[in-house]
Parts: C-alpha cells; structure tokens; sequence
C-alpha cells in the first residue's frame, strides 16, 4: 500500500477551507497549520496564468526528515505515511530543518507537528479532512499501488508534476496541472 | 563516548528495534507497525446537532459535532443538502470561530453618554426591553408607527419583522436588494417576469457555457455555484470572465477579457449584435417566447465589435469568438447575473443586457441555463392581523423606483434625515446582524441620519462599528446556539433544513426569536406570539409539514417531491411569462412604462483623474462581508486586506510591496486605516483592488482593529440607479497617500 494524494491546480480556488478543516478536525492551534495555500502568478498583464495549489507534507518515500530524527519520533506508518510520535519528540527541530517543503512546525506543546494524511481517519475508512471538505473537489486520495484508486486513475489521465523533485524525497503529494 | 551514530541507534531502540540510519525505506515500511489514530485527534463520529450555516446567505446544512464535554469541535457539511452537497466552505468550516471568539457581546448594553461616543452600561434584558419598548411606544404616539424601520440581514431578523409588523410598520429592508443583487432582480423580473432567486438558478453543473461578468466565483464563496463550477471544469465547459482583474475565475477561464472598468455594457450589446446579425440566436426559442425582436435588431444595429472594441478595448475577434462560443453552446450557457452588481447606477440596464443575452441564447429554462426552482412553503400561524401602516419609505420617494420590489436600505437611511418637504423622516431603527457603517455607502450621511434618531437598536453576535453607535445592544447568541425559522429556499428540488443550539448559550446571549417575543410583549403585543417556546411553533410547523422536529433532529434536511415535472420549459407547450406581453421581453414594457429606456444603452462612465486610480472591491472565499474579519479561526486564514497594485503603478508611485499607505478619494476623503500594497500583474493599471470588509475601527474586535482598509471609507460618491434605487458604488477613485500614516 502507498497512500498518495493528486490536488488539481486546474480546480482550486485556493479558500483555504482544507486549513481550517484541518485544524478543527487536528484540533491544530490557532496560528499553526498542517496544509497551507500557494498561489504563483505568471507573466505580464494581460497574458498571465495563476497556480494555486494546496500544499502539505509530501509524505515523500525517502524522507529525509525520517532519516534524521535521532529519537524515530518521526516515522514512516502503513501506506508510507509519514509521521511525528508525539511523546516521542524531543523537539530539537532536526526534521523541520531537514524538509525542502517547510511541512513541520513546533507545535505550542513541545513536539514537531505536521500532516498525517488524517490516519485516524483513515483507519476508520474516511478520507483525510482536506480531501472531504473541498468544495471543488479538487483532491483525490487513494493507494497508488491499486491501479483502479481513484488517484492512480487520475495520475494516469493527467499531466502532474511533483514539488522540488530534485531533492531526491520521492513526494507522494502530485499536482494535476 | 556516545556518537551522534550511537545515540541515534539507542533511540531508535526505544522505538521498537528500528535502525533508522542507512535503512532503505522499503525495509522500513514493513517493520513499522500503523499508528492507531492519532492522539490529538477527535473521535470521528461524536455527538452531532443539526444546523444549517449563518456565516454567509447562502445557508448550508451541517451537523455540529460535540465532544463528550459537549464542547463543539467541528461542523461537517450536511451530505443530502444541495446547497453544499457535504462540503462547506471554508467560513462554514471555520464557524465554531464565531462561538468561540472571546469578544462577542455578552450583555445587554444600555448607552450613557451621548452617540458617537462608546459608552455603556451593562443592563439585564428586562431593563433593555423597557428602554426599546419605552422609547418605540413614545415614536408610535408622536409620529406613527411607521416611523421605525428594521435593517435586517441574517435569520433571525424574521421574528424582529414579525415584531415590527405586530408593531405597525413594514419598513423592512435589507442591504442585500438596493446595495447588492437589486439591479438583476429587476432586470430579470423586466425580462422574463421572474426573479433570479438566491441561491441563483443557474444551471451551472450541466453548463457548456458560463460566463462572468466581474462576477469572481471561487472568491465568492456561494458554496453550491462553486462546487458546480468546479464540475463544469471537469466537464470541460468553456467559461469566459470578464473582469479587469485576473480574478481566480479568470484563472480557470478559456477566455479572460480585461475589460476596461465601467464599459461592460459596449461589450454586452456587441455579444447581442454579433449573435443577432450572424443568426446565431436560438430562431424557434426567441420566436416562440420573446417580445420586441425587431426593435432590439435594429436598436443594436450600429453596435459591432469594432464600436465596442473603441470602448472596452476588447479585440473585435474575441468579440466574435466569445460571441461564437456561447451559440455554440446554446441553450446550454449561462450569463451569469453576478450577485453584487450596484456598481455604477445604469446597472439594471447592465443586468437587462445580460438577460436579452439569455433569452438569444435561449436559457432561460433549459438545461445548463437556467432552471426553474421549486420551494415548499411553512406554514403561517393564527395570530390578530397586521395593522396597516398609514405609510412607508416609498412616501420619502414619490413616483421614484416603483419597479424596487424590496425595500431600498439605503433609502431608509436618506429618509431619516429630515427635510422641509417630508412630513415624517424615521425616527427609530433597529438594526439586526448588518454592520451598516460597512454596507452602506456614505458613511457621514449613515452617521448624521442615526444622529436624528431617537432609538437606535442593534441586535448582534458581535460588537460592530454599528452596534457603537446603538443606544441599546442587544447581544445574540450565534447560530450554534439557538433555534431559527425553517430553511426553505429555492433550488431543483425543494428541500428544508432544521438549526437547533448544539450547546447553551455563552455568556448572557440569547436568540432573536426570544427577544422579538418579549420586547413583542412589553409592546403588548403578545397575541402574536400564541407559542410558548420556539420548539412548540417549529414542532407545530413541522408536523404540518409531514415530518417532526424530532424526526427534524435527527435528518437535518428533508427532501421534497416537486409539484410538477417543470424544471425546464417544455418545449412543446406553450408558456406565459409574468410580464405584460406575457412573453420574454427583449423591449421592456415595464421599464418604458416607468420613462426609462426599454432596452439598454451603452453611457460613459467618468474616468479616474490623472492620478487616481478606479477603487474596486470584491470578496476573499474565507471571509463574508465585514462580519467575519474577528473570527479567530478565519483570521488566522487572513487577517488583513491588501491593496493591489499593477507593477506600472506601483513603480510610478515608487510604491514595494508590503508598504503599508492610506488612501485618499476624489472627495478629499482618507481612509481611515492604512492597506498594505501587493504589487501584482492581476491588476489592471486604471484601477485598484482590495478585499471588503476589513478597516475595522471597533476597538473591542483586537483580531481585525486597524487590520487592512475598508473601502467604505472611500465609498463617499454613489451613482443612484434610477430605476430601482440602487447604489452605485465603483465610481471612486483613490490616489496613494504614503507620508504620516499615524495621523
């Protein structure tokens, strides 16, 4: 199993309504988030083109914030979901510096904090929050390694690109564009 | 001496054996065993209430979730519900802010020294009520009844309408007709005798066609368009945007025409022309239904893409492309009456452009145009009839905006100003859940008419400009909190939805339903409150209904069958239209009949001087109106405005971005707050944009005081639509105000 999520640029508004939803349903502190929203504009008025996308932890295969977590509070879980053990976290900042996506923080109560790909949710046959409560139903989630998911099917019908590639983290997060 | 390796290698230990270092990640995924839940994470299926939403109109069903404290976590959209299909916006989502925001009104609040200043004092309700009852009892001998008027935006202003009807006057506005949707509710109820209705009956799901006048779907956050846009994308429907910003719609359109600002109706009557002249029109549809074809050809006879083009600056081949397109797709297009459309005072005739633009193409009616909606009705209670008013606003405007099926707001605010000519000016207000210093233009003129008053009433969740200068505030629960009317509106089938409280109120709030009937009684008039509680009428209600307010709890919606299979025109029948000609009305009898132009013409709009630059304003799809800007959880998501600015500007006025500046109008008026500048190519370099609703000058909201400007400020000269009394708001023009911003 590979958990995966496919977001359509082609799609997102960028409300922002996957960070709230994270955050009541992550019980995330105000002033933090999980996921988060980036617009990049292109070119000059009037030939311009605007990318929104919505972005989170990669949950990339070779995860360098795993790698140098010196107390493995940082893990990979069932699907290749990346992880933080809370209690487990020492907090020194290792993984936060480690990421090329800027996709952990110190949260107010000591340990690093970050996307979970809604696992408990998971575990309970519902997508993850994000995914749920997008009014542009801009986010498809599903194991990779099922060639009928709904994200397998979609990466194979469309053009994606994944976020700084170069890095070598093999990201599980795709954007359709 | 333990190495970095060893240490890792030790914890790694304690973790269950894992060599973290060096492993290959396809070992790792096999050894580490799932996490079960997260620890900070909710129970999924809590308690849940139904609700349906409050934080803007458009009024989504939800279930708010409590956990075994009964403390509300989250509120998940309501799956059966077509207004949000299971999925709320972004504001839906972050409404447990609104219940949690620590600096909501808590008390009643009793005024002690003069208006304009905030000073109050804490009083019980009964002390409120006395006051309000007091002071309406002294209007209704001295002046009449009628003299009070009620603004009203939000559910429970009902029950104050139906105090305030009980009472004696049926001034009853909101600003949503004559400061928002006014102009197309006329234009489409001059064309094709019905009202476009919110939610809006547009067929956008099945579209092949949509296009935007200035309207920024997807910033505007009407959950339902959005979601059905969404899947129009999906279906690869062409959507054409005309805006002279880069809106998110623009983004995502085939065609995006940067239109320049206040031109609008050039490119309109040449989409008419070209559809017109190249036959592009639906021939059976317009024959079969519409009236005044023949005028219409040959009033837009002269009108082509290359006179338009000389105005909007639009190519003449995008014309005819765009043009070509929506035939195309005909009748399966939308032209979409936008939603906040008083922009520059000849916006009904604006609003009738696009209509004639439907009726050519043929979608009024038809499936991915326009669909007939359907809703049910609740039933009315017994109670003593009505007193009949002796007068009402219109008496302030005689022979003025007869076509105005609602009240106009704002012309309740000029008319309580007093003039020689005019027996009676409004002597009391009470204001429910609209922040009018924000919604209404000219802010002094708002300020001198409360001045007049002799009682001013705000009903509120949260301390707003408005309430400020209230002499009583009367603090509402929110929505999460208390019970409201039934939701019924029109959509393709007619469905209901039930809000009940989720949780007792905070503090000493409580529902408008309960304050209308006390206050109701100290007026004595309780005969027309005959239900003890809320749930007694709702439950009464209901059942007529054919269900329960138990069975009501535990669905949250409730779908119905509708009467009949119409919801589209059947081709084969015929069809009378509630206009006079009984027909779709290319020429406007009812706009003629009134002395204006049966059928719309292009004016010219002043032009910003050299300097300035057009104010225009929209929405950001996380917050509504100015109402939102202290909810914590939306805040957190934006907690100020910006000013965009085109690079070219930008680089004129030596202006970075990020630079906070003030901004100063062609009336000499300065914002009251400074704007950070966002340099952006999105921008035309005629014009300016900002977010509405922030500026906020009320000390008591610390999240949104002095966060961003407010274009209200600026707002201070408003082109009046003459047909239906509309504000025109986008004939402002601001210049950079960059030294002593502390002043």
């Amino acid at each position: 199993m590979r958990y995966a999520m496919a977001i359509d640029t082609k799609k997102c508004v960028g409300c922002s309504d996957c960070v709230v939803a994270c955050q009541t349903e992550n019980n995330v502190p105000i002033g933090y988030c999980r996921d988060w929203v980036v617009e990049v504009t292109d070119g000059t008025y009037p030939q311009l083109e605007l990318e929104i996308r919505s972005e989170r932890c990669n949950h990339c295969s070779n995860a360098p914030c795993v790698r140098c977590c010196p107390t493995g509070a940082s893990h990979y879980a069932e699907g290749g979901i990346v992880l933080v053990t809370a209690n487990k976290c020492i907090g020194c900042g290792a993984c936060i510096a480690s990421c090329p996506y800027d996709a952990r923080f110190p949260h107010p109560d000591g340990h690093v904090d970050k996307c979970t790909y809604c696992n408990h949710r998971l575990l309970e046959g519902l997508k993850p929050a994000c995914v749920s409560v997008c009014p542009t139903k801009c986010m498809y989630f599903g194991d990779l390694d099922d060639p009928n998911s709904e994200v397998s099917r979609i990466i194979k019908k469309r053009k994606w690109k994944t976020l700084i590639p170069e890095a070598g983290t093999s990201p599980e997060l795709y954007f359709l564009i | 001496m333990a190495t970095r390796r060893d240490f890792i290698k030790v914890s790694a230990i304690g973790v269950g054996g894992l060599a973290l270092a060096g492993s290959s990640y396809g070992l790792l995924k096999k050894v580490i065993p799932a996490v079960k839940g997260n620890e900070k994470a909710q129970k999924v299926i809590p308690t849940r209430t139904p609700t349906y939403c409050e934080i803007c109109f458009w009024k989504c069903a939800a279930w708010v979730h409590t956990n075994d404290e009964g403390k509300i976590t989250k509120i998940i959209g309501h799956d059966s519900d077509p207004h949000c299909n299971g999925r709320l916006c972004p504001r839906g989502t972050g409404g447990v802010g609104m219940y949690y925001d620590d600096e909501r009104l808590k008390t009643p609040l009793i005024r002690t020294e003069e208006r304009g200043l905030q000073v109050f004092r804490e009083a019980t309700w009964d002390e409120a009520f006395e006051y309000i009852a007091g002071k309406m009892k002294k209007i209704a001998v001295e002046h009449g009844p009628e003299c009070v008027a009620l603004f009203t935006h939000g559910s429970g202003g009902a029950y104050f309408g139906h105090m305030l009807k009980a009472y004696g006057s049926d001034n009853i506005g909101a600003p949503s007709f004559a400061q928002c949707r006014g102009p197309r509710e006329v234009a489409f109820q001059s064309t094709f005798g019905d009202l476009v209705m919110s939610p809006e009956r547009t067929d956008i799901r099945d579209t092949r066609c949509l296009v935007l006048i200035g309207s920024h779907i997807g910033e505007n956050m009407h959950n339902g368009q959005v979601q059905e846009m969404s899947d129009a994308i999906d279906k690869g429907a062409t959507i054409i945007t005309v805006d002279p910003r880069f809106s998110t719609a623009a983004s995502k359109s085939k065609y995006w025409l940067p239109i320049k600002p206040a031109t609008d109706i050039a490119l309109l009557l040449a989409w008419i022309h070209e559809i017109i002249y190249n036959e592009w029109y639906d021939k059976k549809y317009v024959e079969k239904h519409t009236y005044g074809f023949d005028q219409l050809k040959e009033h837009v006879k002269d009108m082509t893409p290359q006179w338009a083009y000389g105005i909007t600056g639009i190519d003449p081949n995008v014309i005819y492309e765009t043009a070509r397109e929506m035939a195309n797709a005909s009748p399966a297009v939308i032209v979409h009456p936008g939603r906040h459309v008083t922009w520059y005072g000849d916006d009904t005739q604006r609003l009738r452009a696009i209509a004639i633009l439907n009726a050519l193409l043929g979608s009024w009616g038809r499936r991915g145009g326009f669909y007939f909606p359907e809703k049910v009705d609740v039933p009315k209670f017994n109670h003593p009839p009505y007193p009949k008013p002796k007068r009402n606003w219109r008496d302030a405007f005689p022979g003025m905006y007869n076509l105005a099926e609602e009240v106009i707001a704002s012309g309740i605010c000029d008319a309580t100003i007093p003039v020689p000519e005019r027996e009676c000016a409004f002597k009391g207000w009470i204001v429910y859940g609209t922040n009018l210093i924000f919604t209404l233009p000219d802010q002094q003129k708002t300020i001198k008419a409360i001045q007049n008053l002799d009682l001013m009433v705000a009903v509120d969740t949260m301390p707003m400009e408005i309430t400020g200068w209230a002499d009583v505030i009367l603090p509402e629960c929110t929505y999460l909190e208390r019970y409201d009317e039934i939701r019924v509106s029109p959509h393709r089938e007619p469905y209901i939805a039930l809000r009940m409280p989720a949780t007792e109120p905070l503090y000493n709030t409580k529902p408008a339903w309960w304050m209308a009937k006390e206050l109701g009684k100290k007026l004595g008039l309780a005969d027309f409150f005959p239900f003890e509680t809320i749930e007694e009428q709702l439950d009464w209600q209901l059942k007529q209904m054919g269900t329960s307010l138990d069975e009501m709890k535990k669905l949250g919606v409730k779908k119905y069958e509708r009467a009949a299979d119409d919801l589209y025109l059947d081709e084969n029948e015929p069809f009378e239209f509630n206009t006079n000609t009984g027909k779709i009305e290319l020429f406007s009898t009812a706009i003629l009949a009134e002395g204006f132009d049966p059928m719309p013409k292009y004016t010219h709009h002043e032009e910003p001087p050299e300097g300035f630059y057009r104010l225009n304003y929209g929405r950001a799809p996380m917050h509504t109106f100015s109402r939102t800007a202290n909810n914590p959880n939306l805040t957190d998501l934006m907690d100020e405005n910006t000013l965009w600015v085109n690079p070219k500007v930008a680089k004129l006025w030596d202006l970075k971005n990020d630079q906070y500046v003030k901004l100063k109008n062609q009336d000499g008026f300065v914002s009251h707050t400074s704007i950070k500048v966002r340099v952006t190519e999105r921008i035309r370099w005629d014009s300016v944009y900002m977010v509405h609703g922030f500026g906020h000058r009320q000390p008591q909201m610390k999240r949104s005081y002095f966060r961003g400007a407010s274009d209200a400020d600026l707002i201070t000269r408003v082109h009046v639509d003459p047909i239906m009394g509309g504000t025109g708001m986008r004939g402002n023009f601001v210049t950079f105000v960059t030294e002593n911003l502390e002043a």
